[in-house]
């Protein structure tokens, strides 16, 4: 628990002694306590889980008009004790979806198909992310619009398929832990 | 793959090496305002997004900065667009004295309408570039930017390419360039020693 927290929690309990009647003091438990659920299904609001696959924030960019393609991004966790491999994926905007990586060379964007999809080794994690692998959403029937939550699956070799819903950021948004900008840059409107 | 196709991909990515090589190496220590004396540009008149022909030389000597992608591109090419929009906002009023071109290496598929529509989601100053694929050939080639179709499932592909930005002064002669790794106030610096060039 965050010092934050347990501050609030500490506060709560001097206004919970404010109460005198014990039906107040039920009514308020019971408030505070679903307040606490509240608070957890937010934290994990966007993370999705198979087995013992994990996945973090599964994000993509605002695709300009016209668009036919965009990049889906996330981090996979195998908590396992074996290997997995991410084998496919789909989002519902797009005819289809294949697995990506891209790379710079020299100044040269380069980009191929992946064969045999990417390995979450166990124990460790696979991240995809813009300027690595990704996912290649084609065909897209409509733009992805910054705000957005898009429904795909993602499936594993061992673990299944599992439903995720993509977030949809700026264009030229940029993972939440890299260092270019503050964590919510905008591809279109930053100020700094 | 044949033989003869590996060793032009392995010539093809030695040229491509030893000239970037030759600009890092200028652009090291040198900065965004002198002409750089590599060879690398030329002229450009292709059919522009503005509906009419674009041509640099009707630029009258306003700088320009000039970079080639294509709208089929998930990554570097919105991105690259998105940062110039943002540096252009950053410079503001002297955005006006530089031109910023998008040339596609996909001219079968980005045709000026389309990229039009494209380029709506980006700085309205930025103007977008098609053409035959022998014209987009030859400006690829004067601005040694190599490219090339990667087959992809269902008989589609995708393209590699060179994804530098190229600065051009008012002669029309590379100073500089801007990559993907640079944090915007350097982009934003460079440009503007090309726009107060101009």
């Amino acid at each position: 628990m965050t010092l934050q927290a347990f501050r609030k929690q500490s506060a709560s309990s001097r206004l919970f002694r404010s109460f005198t009647g014990i039906e107040q003091r039920i009514a308020i438990a019971t408030l505070a306590i679903g307040l606490l659920f509240v608070g957890v299904d937010a934290a994990r609001a966007h993370e999705f889980k198979i087995g013992a696959i994990e996945i973090e924030h599964p994000w993509s960019r605002a695709t300009p008009p016209g668009a036919k393609v965009g990049g889906g991004y996330l981090v996979i966790a195998n908590d396992g004790d074996s290997d997995d491999t991410l084998v496919a994926a789909t989002l519902e905007s797009a005819g289809r979806t294949e697995i990506h990586q891209m790379s710079v060379d020299n100044g040269v964007m380069k980009m191929r198909p992946v064969e045999g999809g990417i390995a979450v080794p166990a124990h460790g994690k696979a991240e995809l992310a813009p300027n690595g692998f990704h996912l290649m959403f084609m065909d897209l029937k409509q733009p992805l619009k910054q705000g957005e939550k898009v429904k795909g699956t993602l499936t594993f070799a061992k673990a299944g398929t599992v439903d995720v819903v993509f977030e949809i950021d700026a264009i030229g948004a940029m993972p939440k832990h890299e260092h270019h900008g503050d964590g919510d840059m905008p591809g279109m409107k930053m100020e700094n | 793959m044949t033989r003869r196709r590996i060793a032009a991909i392995a010539i093809a990515a030695v040229v491509a090496l030893a000239g970037s090589a030759v600009v890092g190496y200028q652009l090291s220590d040198r900065g965004a305002s002198t002409a750089l004396r590599t060879g690398i540009g030329g002229p450009i008149d292709l059919p522009a997004t503005t509906g009419k022909r674009f041509s640099t030389a009707d630029l009258g000597g306003k700088p320009y900065a000039v970079f080639f992608g294509f709208t089929r591109c998930p990554n570097i090419c919105p991105t690259t667009l998105s940062d110039l929009t943002l540096d252009m906002e950053q410079l503001g009023p002297l955005a006006d004295r530089l031109q910023v071109l998008f040339v596609t290496v996909d001219p079968e598929r980005d045709t000026p309408d389309s990229m039009k529509d494209y380029l709506s989601a980006f700085d309205p100053r930025i103007v977008g570039l098609s053409g035959t694929p022998e014209e987009i050939a030859a400006v690829a080639k004067a601005y040694r930017v190599y490219y090339e179709k990667v087959p992809t499932e269902g008989g589609d592909y995708t393209m590699n390419h060179t994804a530098t930005v190229y600065l051009m002064d008012g002669k029309g002669e590379l100073t500089g360039t801007l990559s993907l790794e640079e944090e915007q106030p350097t982009r934003v610096a460079k440009l503007k020693r090309l726009a107060e060039s101009g």
